[in-house]
């Protein structure tokens, strides 16, 4: 960033900061900037209302601030014993305590009012032109297209920055990072302009929240429970959110990303969004050669596994179980299907295997092969065919 | 309180001071300690205890900070990393800033109502020496496997249920704390109410023990509920039980509105006994009595009351109805109008006063300067849209900073800087004091105030690394975080050691403006005081 840049960032800054709206329309950036002194610039209506409701606010407290603390510094400076000034001696005076409680009063009710309208349209989530369904998991997203066009696309959005990039505690990273270090994402969400999203969240395993600032809109990921939100993008552009509950180890890696297009390049978006699937979707009766199996199963461990499991399969201590040596790695794979499928909960470690259905039949079988065989792994049974998975669903 | 006059002569005192006619004399060594009974001895312990684990949950907060000077990771694994902040929460809140109340509440509050001692010393004694066991369990959790709990200070389940044996040693520890904290209230009501001086009525009572009366109330009234949620979370994780667990029928949810209905009246817990210390100091070196009285103890009332009835506004984004939304934030918006009056009050004692600026003032006028910016900030997050868009980002952590550092711990040095000639017998080195205070104020600036900016920008909270956009505010927060860190290191050394060892001789009242039975004993204040309770007009 030039010096000019940082010149012009912080000029908008100071205008935002002392709330002259005019002047502060910085380009859209659908994340933030360096030096930014308030929010971001919103491409919601909803989110255009609380700007102004928290400038709006920013005003009031100003004038009020500097109202009593000039007369509080007034007094510091005057009203000294050095400056040989003498006490008075009132103590109490009904009136302007009357005062004092009643005006306070009236200025609040003054910001609770455009508040209230606010309120009340985030909470409306009737007509929805489209409904999407976020899960929040341990540690990426999950997106369901549940109503409107586009209708039964579903996919993991999992973070795409780099390991390079991040380093870990005693290796500094080897590259450098993007602008857009933890705010990238392998697939994004995407929504057509203009739209009202309706917005269905849950989550599989611990609280998550969902927010993209620029949207205004934030909603914890309950599991077990659904809660909705919504938002109307106005402008086509790329936005970018964080999980904002406390979910564990890798809170601060799983970003969420909103990809705002044309209704045409949604479509378009929508049909190769659905060849994929078709594509991807599993002849169960192919039989595969182990080679092949644990190809797709290293990609399929890398994107799901990895997080608890550990590249080198040796999980975390106590929380995570390792894969490497395990006995159900190397014992019986029907057993071994049956955790992936169903998830299991065992007392030695504090974090439970979740159940990992939504994964094709190839996937669990590729990736059961790939655990199978590798580190210091030589079950007997090495090898899972997706037919064994899908005939271990039906049961 | 301000227009009472003593009718007692100060030679009583010190002919009981040196009467050692009766049963206890004074105990020495390990014994005075572990068997103290008096309320001085007690409260020092108290004090002790808060400033130690003031400094080690200052440590995790530097570590956090090391951590966050720049992108990426570079010191700690995030899952040590949420060990910290949520260890630093928990250890600030539950060991630094309560025990420190109760401290002052144990050496003031008797020499306040003229009472000998609290009302039952050897409750006192429990309360305290229940805490460094709890200490233990909170400091051993990192070394057990797992760690330390990792799932913030607030403990949400279900991710609570996911922590190793770290989890059940802090929820051990916080039960102890609880139960220290329910006796120490018990023990701070029955003592005013009980044994005040002859003629102190309540409405004549000092503000620091009124704002301690209502806040032992809001304790007896909330510990309890805290025990109650984290008791499920341990049923939950080790018994079975469903409550928090929606595949066994419970909720999740329902743990946060439990935690919270604790959670919101223990802020305040933390920050009464504060305005407390601050209404005592104002009036002192204004040299003028405290503007509106009455009003003062209804506002902390009314705050009181109003505590029990906005907790929701934590949750926010949860998902609530939107009535529930309209509720909580009308009622929490309400509380800044007996926050207001408060400030007012301040304002109205120092006007047309005749003022001095030595420590205990700057730190009180400091307090009422930086507490009024953390309340501004409270009222923008009380309005349910602005809040919904910065939860959970460090615009929260800025504003509780505002009010539990620049309000509690402020107004805790405050009167640290006012009492400690009492304490000790000593005026502490005036210049070093004001050293101090300023240190502290500019220090606390830079490192949270950059954090309001980081906040609405879209900075999450409990994040091991953030995108690049955040850096440059980040350096500053963490170079202001260590000033802050040293500045109090420079008090222990430079101030509090000095003071407790030597320098000069303090007078019975070293304030020219002070009012309060606590002056009229010597300095620093005999072991035993008020055998015979003062007659207060």
């Amino acid at each position: 960033m030039t010096y000019a840049k940082r010149l012009h960032a912080l000029m908008l800054g100071l205008a935002v900061g002392i709330s002259i709206p005019a002047l502060a329309a910085p380009e859209i950036t659908g994340r933030p900037v360096e030096h930014q002194l308030n929010m971001q610039t919103p491409v919601t209506g909803i989110g255009a209302d609380i700007y102004s409701l928290h400038n709006w606010m920013m005003i009031v407290c100003l004038v009020i601030f500097v109202g009593v603390f000039g007369v509080m510094f007034y007094s510091v400076f005057k009203h000294r014993k050095s400056r040989g000034h003498k006490p008075a001696t009132f103590h109490e005076s009904t009136a302007v305590e009357i005062a004092w409680t009643i005006v306070p009063f009236l200025i609040v009710i003054g910001m609770a009012l455009p508040a209230t309208k606010t309120v009340v349209a985030m909470k409306d989530t009737s007509n929805a032109d489209l409904t999407i369904k976020a899960t929040g998991m341990q540690w990426k997203w999950g997106y369901d297209y549940l109503k409107g066009e586009g209708e039964g696309i579903a996919f993991l959005s999992n973070l795409s920055t780099p390991r390079t990039q991040i380093g870990e505690p005693g290796v500094a990273n080897t590259e450098a990072r993007g602008e857009n270090y933890l705010l990238e994402v392998d697939n994004e969400m995407v929504v057509p302009v203009g739209k009202k999203i309706r917005m269905v969240l849950t989550a599989n395993d611990v609280i998550h929240a969902w927010t993209i600032p620029a949207f205004a809109i934030k909603q914890d990921a309950i599991p077990g429970f659904v809660r909705d939100s919504w938002f109307r993008a106005d402008k086509i552009g790329t936005y970018r959110g964080n999980c904002v509950e406390l979910c564990g180890k890798d809170h601060a890696f799983m970003p969420i990303v909103v990809r705002v297009v044309s209704s045409e390049d949604y479509s378009a978006w929508v049909a190769t969004k659905k060849k994929e699937m078709a594509a991807l979707a599993d002849d169960p009766t192919k039989v595969w050669t182990i080679d092949e199996l644990k190809t797709k199963g290293e990609a399929v461990y890398a994107a799901n596994c990895v997080a608890c499991h550990q590249a080198n399969g040796k999980g975390v201590p106590n929380t995570f179980a390792p894969l490497d040596g395990s006995a159900v790695v190397n014992g019986a794979k029907a057993h071994q299907v049956e955790v992936l499928l169903n998830g299991q909960d065992t007392p030695a470690y504090a974090a439970a295997m979740p159940a990992w259905k939504q994964l094709s039949d190839s996937d669990i079988a590729a990736v059961i092969t790939y655990t199978r065989n590798t580190w210091s792994n030589k079950a007997a049974e090495n090898i899972v065919q997706p037919a064994e998975v899908l005939a271990a669903r039906s049961k | 309180m301000t227009t009472s006059t003593l009718d007692h002569a100060h030679d009583d005192h010190h002919g009981h001071a040196h009467d050692h006619d009766h049963a206890h004399d004074m105990p020495t060594g390990a014994r005075r300690w572990l068997f103290a009974t008096n309320h001085k001895d007690i409260g020092t312990l108290y004090l002790w205890f808060a400033f130690i684990m003031l400094l080690s949950g200052g440590v995790l907060a530097l570590m956090i900070r090391t951590e966050l000077f720049q992108p990426g990771l570079q010191f700690f694994r995030p899952e040590f990393f949420n060990q910290l902040t949520t260890m630093h929460g928990i250890v600030m809140v539950f060991g630094a800033i309560m025990p420190a109340f109760v401290g002052f509440a144990n050496w003031m509050i008797p020499l306040q109502v003229g009472a000998s001692d609290m009302a039952f010393a050897r409750m006192n004694n429990f309360s305290f020496w229940l805490l460094p066991p709890a200490a233990i369990l909170l400091a051993t959790s990192f070394f057990v496997p797992g760690g330390a709990t990792a799932a913030g200070w607030t403990l949400y389940a279900p991710l609570s249920t996911q922590m190793g044996p770290g989890m059940d040693m802090a929820i051990f520890a916080l039960h102890i704390m609880g139960a220290s904290s329910i006796m120490g209230s018990i023990n701070i009501i029955v003592t005013i109410l009980n044994m005040r001086a002859p003629g102190m009525t309540l409405m004549k009572m000092p503000m620091f023990c009124w704002t301690w009366l209502i806040t032992a109330f809001l304790l007896i009234a909330v510990m309890p509920v805290l025990a109650g949620a984290i008791t499920m979370t341990l049923t939950d994780r080790h018994f079975g039980t469903s409550f928090f667990n929606a595949a066994g029928g419970g909720d999740p949810v329902m743990y946060q509105h439990i935690f919270w209905f604790f959670g919101h009246p223990e802020v305040y817990i933390m920050i009464l006994p504060a305005f407390g210390i601050v209404s005592q100091i104002i009036p002192a070196f204004a040299r003028k009595p405290l503007f509106g009285y009455a009003s003062m103890v209804y506002a902390t009332a009314s705050i009181a009351i109003l505590s029990f009835i906005v907790w929701a506004h934590h949750m926010f984004t949860t998902g609530m109805p939107v009535t529930s939304q309209l509720f909580f934030m009308y009622a929490t918006m309400l509380i800044s109008v007996p926050t207001g009056v408060k400030v007012f009050n301040w304002v109205a004692t120092m006007w047309k006063g005749s003022m001095t600026f030595e420590t205990p003032m700057l730190f009180a006028v400091g307090f009422i300067f930086v507490f009024t910016m953390g309340g501004f900030t409270g009222l923008i997050l009380a309005v349910t849209p602005i809040d919904i868009q910065v939860q959970d980002t460090y615009y929260v952590v800025a504003h509780f900073h505002y009010v539990l550092v620049a309000g509690s711990l402020f107004a805790l040095f405050a009167g640290f800087y006012y009492w400690a000639p009492k304490w000790t017998g000593h005026m502490y080195p005036e210049g070093r004091g004001k050293a101090h205070f300023w240190l502290s104020l500019i220090t606390f600036n830079i490192t949270f105030f950059p954090m309001h900016f980081l906040g609405l920008a879209g900075m999450p909270r409990r994040y091991a690394d953030y995108a690049v956009q955040f850096t440059d505010f980040n350096m500053i927060v963490s170079v202001g975080a260590f000033g802050f860190g040293l500045s109090q290191v420079y008090f222990l050394f430079a101030v509090v050691l000095p003071t407790i060892r030597g320098g000069e001789k303090a007078l019975a009242k070293p304030w020219e403006g002070a009012e309060g039975l606590e002056w009229t004993v010597p300095s620093p204040a005999p072991f035993h005081t008020f055998e015979n309770p003062p007659l207060v007009k």
